[in-house]
C-alpha cells in the first residue's frame, strides 16, 4: 500500500514542528509502521541531530534531486526501530535547490516504500513551506497557545485551503495547564475557537521534551511521559484510532463540567 | 512543427496579453517557458494577462505558473477563461477575470451611487492575512478573524464573529454601517473615524457600529 504523506507546518517558527515530526515518526515506528522522515528545512536543518542521526549523514535530498544519488542511499536508518528512515536536508544549500515539484517527485518514488512520510516544514510562507506541502495528503499545523502563533496558524490554515490541501490538522504544543487555569494562556477552546479546525493533538510543556531532543532520543519511546503519551496519540490518531484526549490535553473540560463558559 | 502557434503575445494597454491555444497544459506551459527564456528581455518586468480559452484550472496549477512567471520577474494579473472553474481559481488567487479592470478601490466613490446588488459575498472565515476591498458592501457569511482586513465603500455585515480590522465606508461614506453577530473588532473605522476596541466585551449579541454626530457608536442589532 502506498504510502501517506503528512506534513508538519505552522507559520510561526520555533513552536515545535521538528519536535513533533521526530516523536510522531517513532511513535509510528513504535507500532510497527514503516516510516520516513523528510527533514523539509534546507540550510537550517536539525531533524537528524532531534533523532540522534546527525553522524550518520551521507547524502541529504538535495543529493538525491539532483541525481547524485540514488533514493535508498540517502535513507538513513534508525538505530532503534528497524522501520524509521530519515532523508535530511542539505546543509550547505538554500531552498531554491528544491521546487514544489521535485518533492512530489521524491515522494512518489518514496510512496512504495514505506507507510508514512513525515515532512518538516520550515517556519514561514514561503518557498520552503511550498515545497513541504506540495506533495501533502494531509497538513498538520503546530501551534503554541500564544496569541501570535496561533494568529500565524490561522494564516496557514487559510493558505492551506486556497491550495486545496486543506483541512489542516491542529496540534496544539506546549500547553502549560497552570498558565492556562491562570488565565495567562489561551485555552484549547479558545484556539479551536478561533481556527475552527480538527484537534489530532494536544502536548503539555514537558522539559524532558528539551532534555530528549538534545540527546538524539525522542522521548515518545518513555511511555510515562505525559508529553510522550500525547505524541503517541497523535501517531495512534493519524492511523484512524478513536483515542479520547487525556484529561491533561483538555483543560476546558473542568470549566465545560462546572457549567462555566471557557473564556 | 505545428500548424497553428500555441501562444499568442500582443501589447496591451495594461501590459501584455497571452493566448494560448489548444493544447494539454503541460505543453502550453513548455511553450510560454520557451518563449519567456528565449526573449527575456521583452518579459522581464512585464504585466502579463493570459487567456486560456477552455482550459480547466484548480489552484495548485494556477498559482504554480504564477511562481514561476514571478521569478522571472512577471506579474501575472489576469487570467480569462470560458472555464467557470478557472474563473473561480483565479478569483480565489486574487487575479483579475477581465482585462477592463475596475477602478482601483482606492478612488473616492459615493456608495449612494451603487446599488445594494454590488455587494460582495464572502464566504468566510476570512483567516489572518486575508484582504477584501471592494467598493460597494461587503457581507460575510463566517468569522473575521484578528489578521484579517474588510475595507468597503459601503456598510459591512458580517453574519459570524468580526475580530480583524474593518473599514466602512472607506470613500467617505459617513451613513455606512458595521454589524456582526459579535463585535469585537481589532479596529473599526467608518469614514474618517476610527475606534480601536477594548480587548474583551464579552457581549454576545449581535451589535451595529455607526456614525452619530461624528462619534463611532455601537449598539445592539435590530433589524
Ligand atoms: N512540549 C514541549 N515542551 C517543552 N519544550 C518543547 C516542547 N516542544 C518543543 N520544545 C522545545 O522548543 C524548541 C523548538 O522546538 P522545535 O525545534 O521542534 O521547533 P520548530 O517549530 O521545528 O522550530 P523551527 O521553526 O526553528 O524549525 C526546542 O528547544 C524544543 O526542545
Ligand atoms: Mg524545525
Amino acid at each position: 500500500m502506498a504510502a501517506k504523506v503528512v506534513t508538519i507546518s505552522s507559520g510561526k517558527g520555533g513552536v515545535g514542528k521538528t519536535t513533533s515530526v521526530a516523536n510522531i515518526a517513532v511513535a509510528l515506528a513504535a507500532r510497527g509502521q514503516r516510516v520516513a522522515c523528510v527533514d523539509g528545512d534546507i540550510g537550517l536543518r536539525n531533524l537528524d541531530v532531534v533523532m540522534g542521526l546527525e553522524n550518520r549523514i551521507v547524502y541529504d535530498l538535495v543529493d538525491v534531486i539532483e541525481g547524485r544519488c540514488r533514493l535508498r542511499q540517502a535513507m538513513i536508518r534508525d538505530k532503534r526501530l528497524p522501520e524509521l528512515y530519515l532523508i535530511p536536508a542539505a546543509q550547505t544549500r538554500d531552498k531554491t535547490a528544491v521546487s514544489p515539484s521535485d518533492m512530489v517527485r521524491l515522494c512518489d518514488e518514496l510512496r512504495p516504500e514505506v507507510d508514512w512520510i513525515l515532512i518538516d516544514s520550515p517556519a514561514g510562507i514561503e518557498r520552503g513551506f511550498k515545497n513541504a506541502i506540495a506533495a501533502a495528503d494531509r497538513v498538520l499545523v503546530v501551534t503554541n497557545p500564544d496569541v501570535s502563533a496561533v494568529r500565524d496558524a490561522d494564516r496557514v490554515v487559510g493558505i492551506l485551503d486556497a491550495e486545496e490541501k486543506g483541512p489542516a490538522l491542529l496540534v496544539i504544543n506546549r500547553v502549560n495547564t497552570d498558565m492556562v487555569k491562570r488565565g495567562d494562556m489561551l485555552s484549547v477552546d479558545d484556539i479551536l475557537d478561533l481556527l475552527a479546525i480538527d484537534l489530532i493533538g494536544i502536548v503539555p510543556e514537558d522539559e524532558n521534551v528539551i532534555v530528549a531532543s538534545n540527546k538524539g532520543q525522542p522521548l515518545t519511546l518513555d511511555t510515562k511521559n505525559r508529553a510522550g503519551q500525547a505524541f503517541q496519540n497523535i501517531a495512534r490518531r493519524l492511523m484512524g484510532e478513536q483515542v479520547a484526549f487525556l484529561e491533561l490535553e483538555t483543560p476546558g473540560l473542568w470549566q465545560r463540567l462546572l457549567g462555566r463558559k471557557p473564556r | 512543427m505545428d500548424d497553428l502557434p500555441l501562444i499568442q503575445i500582443k501589447g496591451i494597454r495594461d501590459g501584455l496579453l497571452v493566448t494560448l491555444g489548444q493544447a494539454p497544459w503541460p505543453d502550453l506551459l513548455a511553450a510560454l517557458a520557451h518563449q519567456v527564456e528565449t526573449q527575456p528581455a521583452f518579459f522581464q518586468g512585464a504585466r502579463l494577462a493570459l487567456d486560456v480559452g477552455s482550459c480547466a484550472l484548480r489552484v495548485a496549477e494556477l498559482s504554480a505558473l504564477r511562481d514561476q512567471l514571478s521569478e522571472r520577474g512577471i506579474t501575472l494579473w489576469a487570467v480569462l477563461s470560458e472555464s467557470s472553474l478557472t474563473e473561480a481559481t483565479a478569483q480565489n488567487l486574487g487575479l483579475a477575470t477581465r482585462l477592463s479592470k475596475p477602478k482601483p478601490p482606492q478612488v473616492q466613490e459615493v456608495s449612494e451611487a451603487i446599488p445594494a446588488e454590488a455587494a460582495k459575498w464572502v464566504r468566510g472565515p476570512l483567516r489572518s492575512g486575508a484582504k477584501i476591498t471592494h467598493e460597494g458592501p461587503v457581507v460575510v457569511l463566517g468569522d473575521v478573524n484578528p489578521g484579517a482586513e474588510i475595507v468597503a465603500g459601503g456598510s459591512v455585515i458580517v453574519w459570524g464573529r468580526l475580530r480583524g480590522v474593518v473599514h466602512a465606508g472607506a470613500g467617505g461614506d459617513e451613513k455606512a454601517v458595521v454589524c456582526a453577530l459579535e463585535l469585537s473588532p481589532t479596529q473599526l473605522r467608518i469614514a474618517g473615524e476610527i475606534a480601536i476596541s477594548p480587548r474583551k466585551q464579552g457581549k454576545n449579541q449581535p451589535e451595529v457600529a455607526r456614525l452619530v454626530d461624528g462619534r463611532l457608536v455601537a449598539e445592539p442589532w435590530q433589524a
